[in-house]
């Protein structure tokens, strides 16, 4: 349980509150808010990955050539950390198979095909209109099997979320609708247009979560999503918070602090602190499976970058190949230099453009040379300190860029490179070019084999302690079972007057042993001796 | 003057005397804590040798195990006797012994990749010799029965494979895991360099 009380924060504020460092990038945001959010078109087939979040456990519930319909379950989680994924369409399961998705290159998942038969039929929907009186237990059992993840990019099962934040004790709920990101603009497109339903969103989250308070937060330089949601909060107990516009406000520790003040301490989350955060976008989620029985199937995905003839935000199925809603927006070959999967500073490129759009993508850049110009030359780093200046996590990320090249994993891990977030401010501002961000990824990857590995070792060292332990007692209780402690002589047995350890016990035992075995065997010799001289043969002997 | 000289021979004498017994002192004292300090610090090193072997236990250093090799090291072996540990190990074990690295002395076998052991089970004829082998416990089976090895647990140590009597065990190479690894940039570059 926390502490912590957030009743007290002012609610609102004349300054407004700013993170520690970051930037501020040109937004490159009007080019697609020019146009409403529009639905998409059937694509002829959807690639849906069976985990939508790595490190989750799902099974798929259809086999090859089942015909599905819109809604229906297509995976069931094997544990809390994974997420069903329900059929954005009707058609026909063509392949369940290892596909490309994105990330790195070669990067692929385990992907049911999707045919599309163009019908859309639909499963019966069952929209919930009295939602306002439904209980938290309810509202997340709704939530659970609608398989909603987090929509603002790390792709977190929401349900998993309320669920440990139930366990901590929640004091404030804080809806990051901050979107800092050059490019993305999907908050904004969705609070402008249907501000409602995410504030109805929020309600339903914070009776699911059972926090006293909730709050808003948005960046200043969105007019229109502010007006919007000015509107809708009018009779609402949920708060706006508006907040100075700075590249990375909108990371989950960050936007923390930027509403409370508070910073989220190493190795921790905001659920310690008593606060929960969560997307805007997973707001607009949780209305659309509680009120309207909807599963998770659809997002808002920005499509921009200069290449594109009509950059807008698509409302688009889950799956949908990247390719289609690019050529969707008109693609214009010859421009069109790469495509990148998120935002420009924390974007991934894509190596091609048939992966899948998941729950956890929010733009697509079709950018030409000038959205990315070809990077400087990497000069000598000159120690000019500006990147430590903007670093929002507050670590010394020229200290971590020369242990990264030394491959220092010590002071890699003491300089605090696990709370660095990767959000490129530091890169951005490197007058030497530096592309630390690649650095620090490939150096958290040494960190992560390396203690895999660690682990690994102190395990088998631990079962070769046992091994070793094991055979000896097994030795020491063979050894045991040699002396008959049942059939000990009487006068033999250790007397208080003269302790005897069991060694010398043991050898006054064999020695009496031995004795008797002589002695037995002397009168046996001295019996057949006496036998043999009267009876030749043994009468046994003469049968055979 | 004969007087004086003597004189000044017998407190000189003494001086010696004294400055000697002190000398003894000092020097039984400083040689009592060193041997104190080493000790201590012998059995730490040994832990952290320990703590940088692969622990495999695969014996190709010529000791039984991981722990017996971090001792010898500690007093004073060579550290390029680890093939499992490979270059990684005999970097980090130079690190920390003030040492320079050296190449893998081959005597001792070839890095190569990780392998596990796999038992042919129709072949086997349950004669328990592997498990009595196996450093770890990770192969389970009763006598005249089937044995199998728990791939989880297998070290990959190769120390099941002399002893059965039908050869029934392989070492098999694991499938990778993750074959994506992200580079430095400037590996990436010396890669570039080298390819080009």
């Amino acid at each position: 349980m926390s502490s912590t009380n957030f009743l007290h924060l002012p609610h609102q504020q004349l300054r407004r509150r700013k993170i520690f460092g970051g930037i501020k990038p040109a937004p490159h945001k009007a080019a697609s808010l020019r146009s409403r959010i529009m639905p998409m078109p059937l694509p002829p087939q959807l690639i849906l990955p069976i985990n939508q979040y790595h490190g989750t456990n799902s099974s798929p519930l259809v086999k090859v050539g089942d015909a599905v319909l819109k809604y229906q379950a297509l995976t069931e989680k094997l544990d809390h950390t994974g997420a069903a994924l329900h059929a954005p369409t009707s058609g026909r399961i063509t392949a369940i198979c290892s596909a490309p998705i994105a990330g790195h290159p070669g990067n692929a998942a385990l992907c049911i095909h999707l045919q599309c038969d163009g019908d859309d039929n639909s499963l019966e929907l069952q929209p919930c209109l009295n939602h306002d009186q439904l209980t938290g237990f309810e509202v997340l059992r709704k939530i659970d099997a609608a398989g909603i993840v987090g929509m603002g990019g790390a792709g977190f099962p929401t349900a998993h979320k309320l669920r440990l934040a139930i366990e901590h004790g929640t004091e404030l709920l804080i809806i990051n609708a901050a979107e800092c990101e050059p490019y993305i603009s999907t908050d904004e497109a969705l609070l402008r247009e249907r501000a409602r339903e995410v504030v109805i969103g929020a309600e339903l989250l914070r009776t699911a979560c059972h926090a006293p308070r909730c709050i808003i937060a948005i960046e200043e330089d969105k007019p229109a999503a502010i007006a919007a949601l000015r509107s809708a909060l009018a009779h609402s107990p949920i708060e706006l918070m508006l907040l100075h516009s700075t590249y990375p406000t909108g990371g989950e520790k960050q936007i923390v602090q930027a509403v409370t003040g508070l910073e989220v301490p190493v190795g921790q989350y905001p659920l310690n602190l008593g606060i929960l955060v969560h997307n805007a976008g997973t707001a607009y989620a949780v209305y659309q499976a509680v009120a309207e029985g909807k599963p998770s199937i659809s997002r808002i995905i920005t499509l921009t970058g200069r290449a594109l003839q009509t950059p807008k935000n698509f409302e688009a199925l889950i799956g949908t190949p990247a390719a289609f809603l690019l050529k969707l927006c008109g693609v214009q070959e010859q421009h069109h230099l790469t495509t990148v999967m998120g935002g420009s500073l924390m974007g991934l490129q894509l190596a091609h453009t048939e992966v899948p759009v998941t729950k956890t993508t929010n733009c697509l850049i079709a950018a030409t040379v000038e959205d990315f110009p070809q990077p400087e030359p990497e000069l000598a780093c000159i120690r000019c300190g500006f990147c430590a200046e903007v670093c929002p996590a507050r670590l010394l990320p020229q200290q971590l860029y020369s242990f990264a090249r030394t491959h220092n994993h010590t002071q890699l891990q003491s300089y605090g490179l696990d709370d660095c977030i990767e959000c490129g401010a530091c890169a951005y501002v490197c007058p030497s070019n530096i592309p630390l961000v690649q650095y620090y990824v490939a150096a958290k990857q040494d960190l992560r084999t390396l203690s895999v590995a660690r682990e690994q070792s102190e395990h088998w060292q631990t079962r070769f302690q046992f091994h070793q332990y094991r055979t000896k007692q097994e030795k020491d209780s063979a050894r045991e079972r040699r002396i008959p402690t049942a059939l000990f002589p009487v006068e033999l047995l250790p007397t208080d007057s003269s302790p005897i350890t069991s060694v010398q016990f043991s050898r006054q035992l064999a020695q009496q042993e031995i004795a008797d075995a002589v002695a037995r065997a002397n009168a046996k010799r001295i019996s057949r001796l006496a036998t043999d001289t009267q009876m030749p043969q043994h009468p046994a002997k003469d049968k055979e | 003057m004969i007087t004086m000289l003597l004189i000044d021979n017998f407190f000189i004498n003494i001086l010696f005397a004294i400055a000697a017994l002190i000398g003894i002192a000092l020097s039984i004292r400083s040689s009592l804590a060193f041997w104190y300090s080493t000790s201590n610090q012998q059995k730490t090193l040994i832990d952290q040798i320990n703590a940088l072997l692969p622990q495999t236990q695969c014996g190709q250093c010529s000791f039984e195990g991981c722990l017996p090799y971090a001792g010898a090291i500690a007093r004073g072996s060579a550290i390029n006797q680890c093939p499992p540990g490979g270059e990684a190990t005999i970097i980090r074990l130079a690190q920390l012994l003030n040492d320079y690295p050296k190449p893998l002395n081959p005597a001792h076998g070839r890095i190569e990749p990780i392998k596990i052991a796999f038992i042919r089970e129709a072949e086997c004829i349950g004669c328990t010799k592997c498990i009595q082998a196996c450093p770890v416990d990770a192969i389970i089976g009763g006598a005249k029965l089937m044995h199998t090895v728990i791939a989880s647990e297998c070290t990959g140590c190769d120390l099941c494979v002399a002893p059965c009597p039908v050869d029934c065990i392989d070492m098999l190479a694991l499938p990778a895991q993750n074959p994506w690894q992200w580079q430095l940039p400037t590996e990436l570059q010396s890669t570039a360099a080298a390819r080009r």
